[in-house]
Parts: C-alpha cells; structure tokens; sequence
C-alpha cells in the first residue's frame, strides 16, 4: 500500500457571510465575499493528519478545483498538516459549471495517478449542499466507500467505519482503497499554523492533463431568496385570535 | 465567569451601595425622550433602530454582575461610526446620559444607567476589516467577539489569545482593558491594542494613534489608544479596534501539578518565570476546588493546592520547557506531575480548570455565583491567599479560589444564597476586605474586571487623591458634562 491519502478541500464562502442574491438571479454575490475552506473538508484534513500522526498512513496529498484563490485553500490544508497540494485549474465559466461529476471524475483520475490509497472528502459542500462527490468518485473508481464517517479506524488492510444515518449509528467493515466522506462528529479540526505552511509545495496541473473532459450537463436557471418572512399580527384577547384563526381557514 | 442574579432583590446587591444605584431617571431625561428626540433618533438608524419597548430596555440594562438591573430609557442600534456621531450630537444637544453596550457580559455593572439615558447597543456593527496577515494585525467593528474573530482567523494561521470568560465583544474588552488565562505569555488588552476609533460625547470622531495607522510601535504624542483602553465607556464610545495577532502555536502541552503547600505552588510558578520557561498559561486551584471538581465530574484528583499549566511552541521545542517545569515542581515538593499533547488528553488533564466555574456552583445546588477580582505582585501571593483562606472559614462562605497565578491575580468563586440578605451581607463585607487585604500588599482592587459601579471607593483608596484629581481632569477634559456612562469608575465629585 502506498500509503498516501487524498483530501480534497473545496473553496466556498464562509460559514458565517450573510449570502446575498445578484440582482440578475444568476447566482450569489462572490466578489468580495469572505471565502474559506468547507468546514466538513476541514474535518476530512483533520482526518487524516491525525491517521498520519497516528502512522496508518505516510503522506496527505490536499488536492483543490478551481481558479488561482483555490491555493489558500490548499494553503489551509497545508497549514494543518498536509505534506503537499495539487491545485487543479478551472477558471471562469468553467468554473461557475464545476459540479460533483465533473470533480468526481477528476479525483478518480487523480487516485489512480497518485495511487491513493485512500480518498477522505467532506460529506457536502455548504454552498451547493450535493453530497454526491464522495459517492461518484467512489463508482467511477468501483472502490467501496464509507460515507457520512463519524468514526475511522483502519486495521490492517480494511477500514472500520461508524456511519451517521436516519435510524443511528451503522458500523462497516470496507476494503482499502476506499472513498471516505467526513461528517460533523468526526472530529475537531485544529487550527491552522504559520510554520507548517513555508516548506510545503503545490503542484499545478490542468483537467485536460488528466484526461477529463469538464463539459456541464446542468444549466442554472434561476437563484432566488427565499421568501420574506412576513410580519406577525397581534391580537388583544383570545377571542380576537380564535376569530383570526377561523378567518385564515387554520381551524 | 458570572452568571446574572439579584435582580429580584430589595436591596442594592454585593457590591453595591443604595446610593449608587438611581433607579427613576430625572425628570429631565424622561421629558427629552418623551418629546421628539426618539424620531431624531429614528432619523439616524431607520425605525428598526431604536426601541423603547421594556424588555429591551431591560436587557441593556444590565451585565453578568451582582448589581441590579437599571434600564436605559431608549436603546438605539446605530450601523456606523457616522450614525453613531451623529447620535452622541442628538444626545449631547439634549443632555442625555449614553451608555455603550457591547455583549453586556461585563461583570462590574459598567451597563447599568444609573441616571437613565440612550444606550448605545454596537451590535450590528460586526465587520472584521482590514486584516494584514504579514503585519499580525487586524480591525474589528464592536459586535466581533473574540470568538467570532478566531473564528474568521482560523485558516491564517494567526489568533487572538486574550481569553476572558465570557465570548466578549473585542472593543467591549477594549473598554474594561480584559485580560484572561493567557496573559503571562500573551499579555491584556493593554499590550494589544493598537489603534481605536472612539465617538466622543460632542460626536466627534477620534482615531486615537491616527487614523488607519497599525505600526508595532510608536513614540509619537500622548498614550491616548491606552487612555481609552480600560475608561469603561466613561470618555467615548468605541466604534473600531486594530489589534495585535499572533502566530497560532505550532504545539501545545498541557500538564497538571499537586503541591503540599499554597506557597510551594506560587514559588514554583515563581522560578518556572524565572527560568525562562516561556509558559503560556499557569492556573492555580485551591483545595476547595479541587474538591469541588472531584465531586463535580467524579474525577480523583488530589486535594490540594494545584498549578494547571499550557506551554506553546514549536514542535521540538517543547519537551525540554516541560522537562524543567517538572524539575522546578518536583523541587518545591510537587507531585503528580502529568503532562500530554494531544487535544484529547490535554482536555482531560484540564478538566477541572474548564469546570470550575460549574463545580463551585454545584457545591450548593440554588445559589448563585459571584467572583471576586484582585491582584498582587507574586511574592505577595501565598501570604494574601492565606489569609483569604482563613477569612473565608471565619466568615462561614463558600469561596473556592481560582487564580492566574503567573499574574498575581486570582478569583474567589463566591457561592451564595441570593435569598439569604445575611449572607450576602458577609460577602460584601468579605469582598471589601479582600481587596484592602490587595491594596495593603502593592496590588490592586481589580485585576481584569474593571471598576465600574461597586470598586469606585476602593479605586480611590488605591491611586490616592491626586491621581483622582488627574484622572477627573481627563473626564472633564472629554466629557465636562458627564454624559458618557455617568457614574462609572470615579465617584460623583464633593462639591
């Protein structure tokens, strides 16, 4: 087993940036927003630094899509242990296209380039909540996966991991190499630190050279705000309300 | 640390004396906001910012302090520093009292408005501006809290390690010049604060070190960035801070201590200073709380005096800083020396310091919690501890003790029935003690929470009476009609 692990970090906005809707309803404001890395792919890195420190494995590849802002990310990713990033260019329309298939088939390639042996993703990105990368990757590249993790531990050449799902806890024993996503109780991500991020390179590389053709099948219409709350009514007595009540239909 | 009580009590508090505390405004103040100011004010921050409404007042109104509830009579909630000048220009035109309020978790009553009056609320002014990474510094609006602002830092790489209790707004730390647990390594708001914007109470704006300027140091005019730091709302409304950043550290060591003695654990924080050990935090607990903690988390500590340590630096470093932290322990009689650099098991070993304030609580379920605050030079330590002690057991109150021993200053964690005037009687009287007991040792009546409405006495007592004058001087000079948060850190002048 080569030992290496493949992160990948998504660039989204912020967690804690109020999103605005362009005036065209083409999309969200972007410029000028604060952006920082997913925070489930914060918990994906956290992962596997910690199976890195714990010796399971040797080496954490951060890898990152999009445009040249994409390498903070990476950055971030480095800053918290990584050993190394592969930026993979996609800029402008390409970029505002960028879906989970087109990354899945990416990370494939990557997996099979860099002979990973394991891939840890974030279950979704809060931007476009998909949920489906980990997935994809993991039936393009017929590995088996271990989704929605709140607990990893590897033995021997298999991997225990306990599922968060609708009914509880699900614990799967899978092969390696296999396709990890990261859930909110996997872990507390550490914060990042300056020394860690001097010594340690990006390699750049390009969809093409991989051999992926990034074409979207999806168009976006439209994005809307969800409706406006309306204000509320008060009333002065209880009879008041109940005729309220009785006048909107509700009983 | 606080939690909010006394409200419901008769009497004006611990701390507090009947006269400090003016509950009606003047008729002044009331007819002023009856006629006309409230649309002036609405003019300035729209209809959604003001309100009048009771349970808002109310809530401006006080902080996580013993003293009681005075609300404002309005509130306002201005976006900028412009509608903020343009407010204090409404307030001074009408001779209303203006109160700033941050996160109202401050723990000397620095809210209350006493004489009534506008009560600043900054919170929707909660921008992080201009961050400069490879300057470590940084500018925040009044509703950052420091959590809010580590929070944003996160993938830089860079924090902010002042760490008071409660998740404070920074310019609100700025204002009671906060300190926490990481002060022996980090320092206070004091060696933090770089630059302030200020609202003065004619509305003017002032940038104390100029405005946008952000150099490590100066040398250029009067201190007025630390002037401001530490007024407590008294001489302008802080509208921006530019604070100081550090490098987050690359690894951390916890590690846990027992002494036989109060005073082999200051000598052992004292020589751990000395050997140049540069430790990060160092928390002293007393055997009462050591106990508590047991009891509280079902833990088995040992029952005695005990040194909590965090050390910080680079990865290979840090063996040899513990290494001689436990030489100097095991050479003043330490024992159970413990140490761990996981996450997992540092908070572990932390435990008890994380729960103190919980496990006090829990020694006598339906009381409340109030928190002593003084501070002493180091060598003075162990004998005000000591007699601390003694007077708690004489005076038959709660108090376990929690100290940031690295800085002279500890806590007494007051535990007491809020329904039981007799008691709460000998806590004051306590209090009172503890800090003359301070001020008799070289030290001071607070060492982070600031003066506010109940250390205005003692204050007095501790600078003397020109350094008073001087400091009326200041407040005349920047406000001569006493309208920014009257009543707060001086006493009302003798006429």
């Amino acid at each position: 087993m080569s030992g290496r692990v493949l992160v990948g970090v998504k660039r989204v906005i912020d967690y804690a940036v109020k999103i605005r809707v362009k005036p065209d309803n083409s999309g969200v404001v972007t410029d000028g927003v604060k952006h920082s890395m997913n925070p489930f792919c914060e918990i994906a890195v956290e992962e596997a630094v910690k199976l890195k420190e714990k010796k399971f494995i040797k080496e954490v590849v951060a890898v990152s899509c999009g445009p040249q802002q994409a390498q903070e990310t990476i950055r971030t990713a480095l800053a918290m242990g990584a050993d190394r990033g592969i930026h993979v260019e996609v800029t402008g329309k390409d970029y505002d296209t960028l879906g989970p298939l087109q990354v899945s088939k990416i990370f494939a390639a990557l997996a099979k380039k860099e002979d990973a042996q394991l891939l840890i993703l974030g279950k979704q990105a809060i931007d476009d909540d998909c949920n489906q990368t980990g997935q994809m990757t993991a039936a393009l590249l017929d590995w088996p996966q271990g989704t929605f993790a709140s607990e990893v531990s590897l033995e021997g050449d298999k991997i225990k991991v306990v599922r968060e799902i609708d009914g509880g806890l699900e614990t799967i024993k899978i092969n390696t190499p296999a396709v990890l996503t990261a859930d909110l109780r996997l872990n507390t991500p550490r914060y990042a630190t300056l020394p860690n991020i001097m010594k340690k390179k990006i390699a750049q590389v390009k969809p093409a050279d991989l051999g992926v053709d990034i074409t979207s099948r999806l168009e976006v219409l439209r994005v809307d705000e969800p409706p406006q709350r309306l204000a509320g009514v008060t009333v002065e007595t209880v009879d008041d309300l109940v005729a309220k009540l009785k006048e909107s239909g509700t009983i | 640390m606080m939690t909010s009580s006394y409200r419901n009590q008769t009497h004006s508090g611990v701390a507090g004396r009947a006269q400090d505390v003016v509950h009606v405004p003047p008729p002044a103040v009331q007819s002023a906001v009856a006629h006309g100011v409230l649309s002036a004010f609405r003019s300035v921050c729209g209809e959604d910012g003001v309100s009048s409404g009771e349970a808002v007042r109310e809530q401006h109104g006080r902080d996580e302090s013993v003293h009681r509830c005075c609300p404002p009579d309005v509130v306002v909630f201005p976006r900028c520093v412009e509608e903020v000048s343009a407010l204090a220009k409404i307030c001074s035109r009408h001779s209303l009292p203006i109160i700033p309020f941050g996160t109202g978790t401050g723990l000397e009553g620095g809210v209350s408005a006493v004489k009534g009056g506008v009560c600043f609320s900054l919170r929707n002014m909660d921008q992080v501006l201009d961050l400069h990474q490879d300057d470590f510094d940084v500018t925040v609006e009044p509703g950052v809290t420091r959590k809010a602002l580590n929070s944003y830092l996160r993938g830089t790489g860079l924090w902010f390690p002042v760490d008071p209790g409660a998740d404070a707004s920074l310019c609100g730390m700025a204002a009671t010049s906060a300190s926490g647990t990481n002060a022996v390594r980090y320092g206070t708001m004091r060696e933090n604060v770089l630059n302030l914007e200020v609202v003065l109470a004619d509305g003017r704006v002032l940038h104390t070190a100029g405005k946008g300027r952000r150099p490590r140091k100066t040398a250029a005019g009067y201190n007025l960035t630390n002037l401001l730091v530490g007024s407590e709302g008294t001489l302008g409304i802080i509208t921006k801070t530019t604070l100081r950043l550090y490098g987050v550290p690359e690894a951390t060591v916890a590690a846990v201590c027992s002494f036989p003695s109060v005073q082999a654990a200051v000598d052992s924080t004292v020589q751990v200073l000395q050997a140049g050990v540069p430790v990060a935090r160092i928390e002293f607990l007393d055997d009462v709380m050591m106990d508590a903690c047991n009891r509280f988390s079902s833990l088995s500590y040992a029952v005695s005096p005990s040194l909590f340590l965090e050390f910080h630096g680079a990865e290979g470093s840090l063996e040899e800083q513990v290494k001689a932290a436990e030489d100097i322990t095991r050479y003043n009689g330490g024992s159970g020396f413990q140490w761990a650099k996981d996450a997992a098991t540092r908070e572990r070993l932390w435990k008890a310091r994380h729960d103190a304030w919980y496990a006090s609580l829990a020694l006598r379920p339906g009381c409340k919690a109030y928190a002593t605050d003084v501070c002493v030079p180091l060598s003075r330590l162990p004998q005000v501890l000591v007699e601390t002690k003694e007077d708690l057991i004489e005076s038959r109150l709660t108090g376990p003790i929690v100290g940031h021993v690295g800085d002279g200053n500890f806590h007494c964690l007051m535990v007491v029935d809020p329904d039981d005037p007799e008691e709460l009687h000998r806590v004051h009287l306590f209090v009172e003690r503890l800090a003359r007991r301070a001020l008799a040792m070289d030290g001071t009546c607070t060492g982070e929470h600031g003066v506010g409405l109940g250390k205005r006495a003692l204050l007095r007592e501790e600078t003397g009476p020109v350094a008073v004058q001087v400091m009326q001087g200041v407040k005349d000079a920047l406000d001569p009609r006493n309208l920014m948060n009257p009543g707060k850190i001086l006493l009302p002048r003798e006429l």
